[in-house]
């Protein structure tokens, strides 16, 4: 990419979360959510994160903003460790850094209308007069495909895909420089998906924000991401461009998760490959190549040795034995 | 019409909300022929679930109501059955698979214990016959370890596994038709291919028709012999799977079809329908469609097109093709 210093930096992130099960809730396992992850955001770009449910998409998100601790590693912001800043220096961060939820209702204070809730936070922070705020929230509603007399509405009164719309509304009043979406079209029918897409795409050409898009559609990621890493079981299996991904997968697991999806064209003869099994419980991952258990290829040499996560052309990193 | 298992004609479902009466059917008619699958396609809230309801004799008498139409099976009509002989239908020769498998199993009983009710309430068989046939159910879905399984209860196994399982519990009694609703939309990829690949050859098996319910057009193209597209309730297009794919009429199915992101078909920039769909409760005499459709014209707002044959086999409602049909 560029030689410029990336946004975000991601050094051997783990986040451990103590799992209580059995059935006294007693028995506590470990759940290593993220183990051990490190990848590069550059200025600008959209760099996604694809994997199954419970591979550690969201905590990598929350980690980066630091919505929640972390129990290894860092994560640099502008060169700056996020979890080392004070609390004054966060509240300075905080508005330049903003996370857009999958469902943003239940971020949204259903006694609140939507024109105060997109504005409060600009108070909040001391953005901006509060006669400004009325006019700051208009020009974000009407970037965001809403209208000014939707400033008086309360949230209940909005559709799926409008409420969507108030969540990235809120994110960029406050011009953040990077923006974490968690699965931000997930709940959305595919008319209003490929709206709020699109809204995506112009934010990505006119505001010049960096964003780390979370999804477990691949169809979504390759339309919106320059680059992406693609998560099993909180390990990091593959990160390379678009192109290089999409076109040429290298990892099993990439192949798996390309062959799986659907294709809307009934003419089409693919060869599938079908993954055996589930994916394994998290608290008691496979040894080795964590992938082992699933994978067409595996040898004995997979169920002891976890492979490096190594770096097999410019920019592209792949764990396993076999590349 | 031996070779057809399912008829529904003109029918009318309603739900009472707090926005009035609405038409989460409105006039649906489409059959099933022996051995096929139909999809039913559509956006949320369209009343893709309110069709599999009605046939399954499943709407509640409180929140709404079959107002009008036929339900053929195998001949008979449903809506004239008495509750008993709906009840011996139901998860003997029909059988439902919902989207959430957690909401429809029991939590306090074993899987096995679930799998050989129906089979003792309908085949009448013994306890010990039918635990025999509910291990072949289990190993029949593909998860093997059938006796561990066999004595487990549904939070002990994942997602993939209990719709593997709802799957086994509909297919116990061999039924003629299977009405799988959204199956596979709380499932990750993989796990989808898993159970889409269980669907299909559990159908050419066992010569099964089934009515597959989803939003997803991937999924579609995946198993369906036949397509039909709803929007607000109605049945906007339907017809063979690869000529609706390959030439799709309706506005609204080539906008969603064209909205659609796909994998290795990048493009800058997606199409897109405009506004949302409307709402049910406030429905005008009008193409439901017209709103957002690009091809609106004036006989769009004032009158709802019929939907109509054309002569390759697809059905259309829509003003745009009225000439074709009168040729
Ligand atoms: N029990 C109910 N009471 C009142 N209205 C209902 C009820 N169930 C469904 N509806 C309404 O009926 C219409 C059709 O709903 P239905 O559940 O059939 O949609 P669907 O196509 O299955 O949607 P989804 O894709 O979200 O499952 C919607 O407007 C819905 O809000
Ligand atoms: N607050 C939490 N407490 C305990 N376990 C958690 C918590 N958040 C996430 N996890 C666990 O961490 C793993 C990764 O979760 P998550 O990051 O939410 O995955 P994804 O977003 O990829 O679906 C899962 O096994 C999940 O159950
Ligand atoms: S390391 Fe072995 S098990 Fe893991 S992905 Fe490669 S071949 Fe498969
Ligand atoms: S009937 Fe008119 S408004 Fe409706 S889809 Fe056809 S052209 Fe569009
Ligand atoms: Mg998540
Ligand atoms: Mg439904």
């Amino acid at each position: 990419m560029t030689n410029e210093a990336p946004l975000i930096e991601v050094k051997n992130l783990k986040k451990y979360f103590g799992e209580k099960g059995g059935l006294f809730q007693r028995n506590v396992s470990v759940v290593k959510a993220v183990d051990d992850v490190s990848f590069q955001i550059h200025r600008g770009e959209t760099f996604g994160l694809v994997g199954e449910s419970g591979s550690g998409k969201s905590t990598i998100g929350k980690s980066i903003l630091r919505l929640q601790s972390i129990t290894e590693g860092e994560v640099l912001f502008d060169g700056k460790d996020v979890h080392k800043l004070s609390n004054a220096e966060m509240r300075n961060l905080r508005p330049k850094i903003q996370f857009i939820f999958q469902d943003p209702y239940s971020s949204l204070n259903p006694r609140i209308r939507v024109g105060d809730a997109i504005g409060e936070a600009l108070l909040d922070h001391g953005l901006c007069e509060k006669h400004e705020v009325a006019s700051k929230v208009k020009e974000v509603l009407e970037i965001c495909g809403l209208s000014e007399y939707h400033m008086n509405r309360y949230p209940h009164e909005f559709s799926g895909g409008q409420r969507q719309r108030i969540g990235i509304a809120r994110a960029i009043i406050l011009q953040p420089e990077f923006i974490v979406a968690d699965e931000p079209v997930s709940a959305l029918d595919v008319s209003i998906q490929a709206q709020i897409i699109n809204l995506f795409s112009k934010l990505q050409r006119d505001r010049n924000i960096t964003f780390l898009f979370i999804s477990h559609d691949l169809s979504v990621v390759e339309h919106l991401c320059s680059r992406i890493g693609v998560l099993y079981l909180g390990t990091m299996m593959e990160l390379g461009s678009r192109e290089q991904l999409y076109s040429n997968p290298l990892h099993p697991y990439t192949k798996a998760l390309l062959s799986a999806v659907p294709i809307p064209d009934p003419t089409l003869k693919r060869e599938r490959i079908i993954l055996k099994g589930d994916i394994p419980n998290p608290a008691n991952p496979p040894s080795g190549c964590k992938f082992h258990t699933r994978c067409p290829f595996a040898t004995e040499r997979c169920k002891v040795e976890v492979p490096e996560f190594k770096e097999v052309e410019s920019g592209r990193f792949v764990a396993c034995h076999l590349v | 019409m031996g070779n057809t298992v399912l008829d529904v004609k003109n029918l009318l479902t309603q739900y009472y909300t707090n926005g009035g009466v609405i038409k989460a059917v409105d006039d649906v008619s489409f059959s099933i022929p022996k051995g096929q699958t139909v999809c039913l396609v559509g956006e949320s809230g369209c009343g893709k679930s309110a069709v599999a309801m009605s046939i399954m004799g499943l709407i509640d008498g409180g929140s709404g109501g079959i107002k009008n139409g036929e339900i053929l099976f195998e001949g008979k009509d449903l809506l004239k059955l008495k509750k008993h002989e709906l009840r011996q239908l139901r998860g003997n020769d029909i059988s439902m698979i919902f989207q959430e498998p957690m909401t429809s199993l029991n939590p306090v009983l074993t899987i096995g214990g679930q799998i050989m009710e129906p089979l003792m309430e309908h085949e009448l068989i013994s306890k010990k016959e039918a635990k025999k046939r509910a291990l072949e159910l289990i190993e029949l879905v593909g998860i093997g370890r059938a006796e561990e399984i066999f004595n487990s209860y549904p939070h002990q196994l994942s997602g993939g596994m209990l719709q593997r399982i709802m799957i086994a519990i509909a297919l116990a009694c061999s039924p003629n038709l299977l009405i799988a609703d959204e199956p596979t939309t709380a499932l990750d990829v993989t796990i989808q291919a898993q159970i889409l690949d269980l669907l299909r050859s559990l159908k050419e098996q066992r010569d099964m028709s089934m009515l597959l319910i989803t939003h997803d057009l991937g999924v579609v193209a995946e198993v369906a012999d036949y397509v039909i597209v709803m929007y607000a309730g109605k049945v906007i297009e339907e017809g063979p799977v690869v000529e609706l794919f390959k030439n799709p009429k309706h506005p609204y199915t080539k906008g969603l079809l064209k909205a659609k992101p796909v994998i290795n078909q990048r493009q800058e920039e997606l199409y897109t329908i405009a506004g949302q769909v409307p709402n049910l409760a406030t429905l005008t005499p009008s193409c439901y469609f017209s709103e957002r459709c690009e091809q609106c014209m004036a006989i769009c707002k004032e009158q709802m097109p019929k939907i109509n044959d054309l002569d390759n086999g697809q059905r259309v409602a829509c003003w745009l093709y009225e000439e074709v049909t009168t040729v």
